[in-house]
């Protein structure tokens, strides 16, 4: 063994230092033409003409009105989603039947499909045209083209997040911390509170924060089923599209600000969890 | 509490995890599951503690008949192969767990619950642990923490799934004795599950030999020793 001459301490998985700097140089250029340039565009576009201009567009109630509507959307289609995808991800976790591979498959759905043909799903189901959908208008409860369809919609976006962060987990997590408690004595319902829901609380929590970005930012599926009536369906993405559109860029740039806000509070939040705890996020290091 | 399985079955799919079995276990029994992994022990334990139930026969406790019981009505002092404690609960918390849990009118006040906690952090000789996390302590004080979380319940029965698996040969000694002293000292009717001969022929009053679903032999351990009943019990009690 002696005679292999010892020529570099190196780890075998460290590339050559010239290499490396090349490689840093380069994703840093693309981060920053990708991501940086457009987020400091949008900003440098809505403060063009000055603060108070800016804030003199958000004021307007065709804006006022689409950053209400969106957050009252995130409001109920996110809760919603938590909701769904614990029961899912419990579902899938916590018994065995057949087809199980098959519903996880379905859970990805949304991620493969085009919000755009989820969209047209919801028209084509609830529409007015339909005889369910023309029930509900004759009820005074129209989907499509009101907040129903809209919210309906953002939930087909949003499903898989809680669901997918969840299921790693409780897989790793297995039963036999739930089956303690029952033979302790417990409820169904309190195991759930104070052993099942405790253990998945920081990854439900990031699902959660993940969902409500996308939820915010949705545009094609909200598009098609909102009819993007101004002042009355028109999310954030829709107005600020519209306004674009019109060549308000003040306007447009302004409300698109604000929803980068909102984005970057999110990625703020979730990175803040991420830090504080690592150990219990450590089953996913998907995102 | 006498146990008596008459004629259980489990089939899980396809797969026949008990072939009819029976067994009696006299009041204050220190049973011993033995066989090798595969042999239907877990599924026979978790049947007596109400985890699955039986595909045909019945299980009786003094006499009546348990099996449609649900397994918190068993009372069943269950310890899990993994121990399975409650990793975001304080030790305190784990083992107050089954009290907390009882339905108001039956649920002790706090003072007994913390008097009662600490009594059984005294009986498995931790009793300064109870602030700690399960992810603090050392594999052998996890398993004496579950036993003393499954015997707060104040159980009928104590079952657990093999105890000492995870523990290396020292530890795994001690802990013998330890399980032996407190199932002196309650008298409850003990069931545990092992793969290990030695360590079910020098523990339990009983020991039960399983195989691929069936039960081999049922004896004294000296008389398992001294009469193997089968090729399979002779070969597996001299490996
Ligand atoms: N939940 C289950 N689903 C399907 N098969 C199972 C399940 N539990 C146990 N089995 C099967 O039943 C048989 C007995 O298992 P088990 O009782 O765990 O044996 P042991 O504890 O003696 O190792 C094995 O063949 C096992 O694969
Ligand atoms: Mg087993």
């Amino acid at each position: 063994m002696s005679d292999i001459p010892l020529r570099s301490y190196r780890p075998v998985t460290t590339e050559a230092p010239l290499f490396r700097t090349a490689l840093i140089v380069v994703v840093l250029g693309i981060l920053a033409v990708l991501l940086f340039a457009p987020l400091i565009t949008v900003f440098y576009e809505a403060l063009r003409k000055g603060a108070l201009e800016a804030l003199t567009s958000l004021a307007n109630p065709e804006a006022l009105s689409a950053i209400k509507l969106t957050l009252l959307v995130a409001a109920l289609a996110v809760p919603l989603n938590a909701v769904f995808g614990i029961a899912a991800a419990w579902f899938i976790t916590k018994y065995d039947f057949r087809g199980k591979a098959f519903l996880i498959t379905l859970i990805d759905l949304p991620f493969s499909v085009s919000p755009v043909v989820a969209g047209l799903c919801i028209v084509l189901t609830f529409g007015a045209n339909t005889a369910f959908g023309g029930w509900l208008v004759g009820m005074g409860y129209p989907i499509v083209f009101a907040l129903p369809g809209i919210v309906l919609a953002s939930l087909f976006v949003t499903f898989p997040f809680v669901a997918r962060e969840l299921i790693p987990v409780m897989i790793e997590q297995g039963r036999a911390e739930e089956e303690a408690a029952l033979t302790l004595g417990a409820s169904g319902w309190r195991v759930f509170l104070t052993v099942t829901l405790p253990n998945i609380r920081w990854a439900l929590l990031y699902g959660v924060l993940l969902a409500n970005a996308r939820a915010m930012g949705e545009f094609g599926a909200v598009a098609v089923v909102s009819g993007k009536i101004r002042g009355v369906t028109a999310t954030m993405p829709i107005t600020i599209e519209m306004m674009y559109n019109e060549y308000l860029s003040v306007a447009a740039f302004s409300l698109a600000g604000v929803l980068a806000l909102l984005a970057l509070v999110t990625l703020a939040l979730k990175t803040a969890l991420e830090i504080a705890h690592a150990d219990a996020l450590a089953a996913n290091h998907r995102h | 509490m006498r146990i008596e399985i008459d004629e259980i079955s489990k089939q899980f799919g396809t797969t026949a995890a008990l072939t009819p079995v029976s067994l009696a276990i006299p009041s204050g029994a220190l049973v011993a599951l033995l066989g090798p992994s595969g042999s239907g022990k877990t599924t026979l334990l978790r049947i007596l503690g109400g985890l699955e139930f039986p595909t045909s026969g019945r299980v009786l406790f003094d006499g009546q008949d348990a099996t449609g019981l649900t397994v918190q009505d068993r009372r069943a002092g269950f310890v899990f192969q993994s121990y399975a404690l409650f990793r975001h609960m304080t030790v305190f918390d784990n083992i107050a767990y089954g009290l907390n849990a009882r339905p108001r009118a039956s649920r002790p006040p706090k003072a007994e619950v913390t008097r009662r906690v600490q009594k059984l952090l005294e009986l498995i000789q931790l009793p300064d642990i109870g602030s700690r996390y399960p992810s603090q302590l050392s594999g052998g004080q996890r398993q004496r923490v579950a036993l003393a979380r499954a015997l707060a319940i104040e159980p009928r029965m104590l079952l657990l799934d093999e105890p000492f698996g995870a523990l290396d040969a020292k530890v795994r000694k001690e802990l013998r004795q330890g399980l032996r002293d407190i199932h002196d000292e309650t008298g409850l009717t003990t069931v545990f599950v092992t793969h290990d001969q030695e360590e079910a022929m020098e523990l339990a009053d009983l020991v039960v030999v399983m195989s691929m679903g069936r039960i081999e032999q049922i004896g004294k351990p000296a008389d398992i020793r001294a009469r193997p009943a089968s090729q399979f019990v002779r070969e597996f009690i001299t490996a």
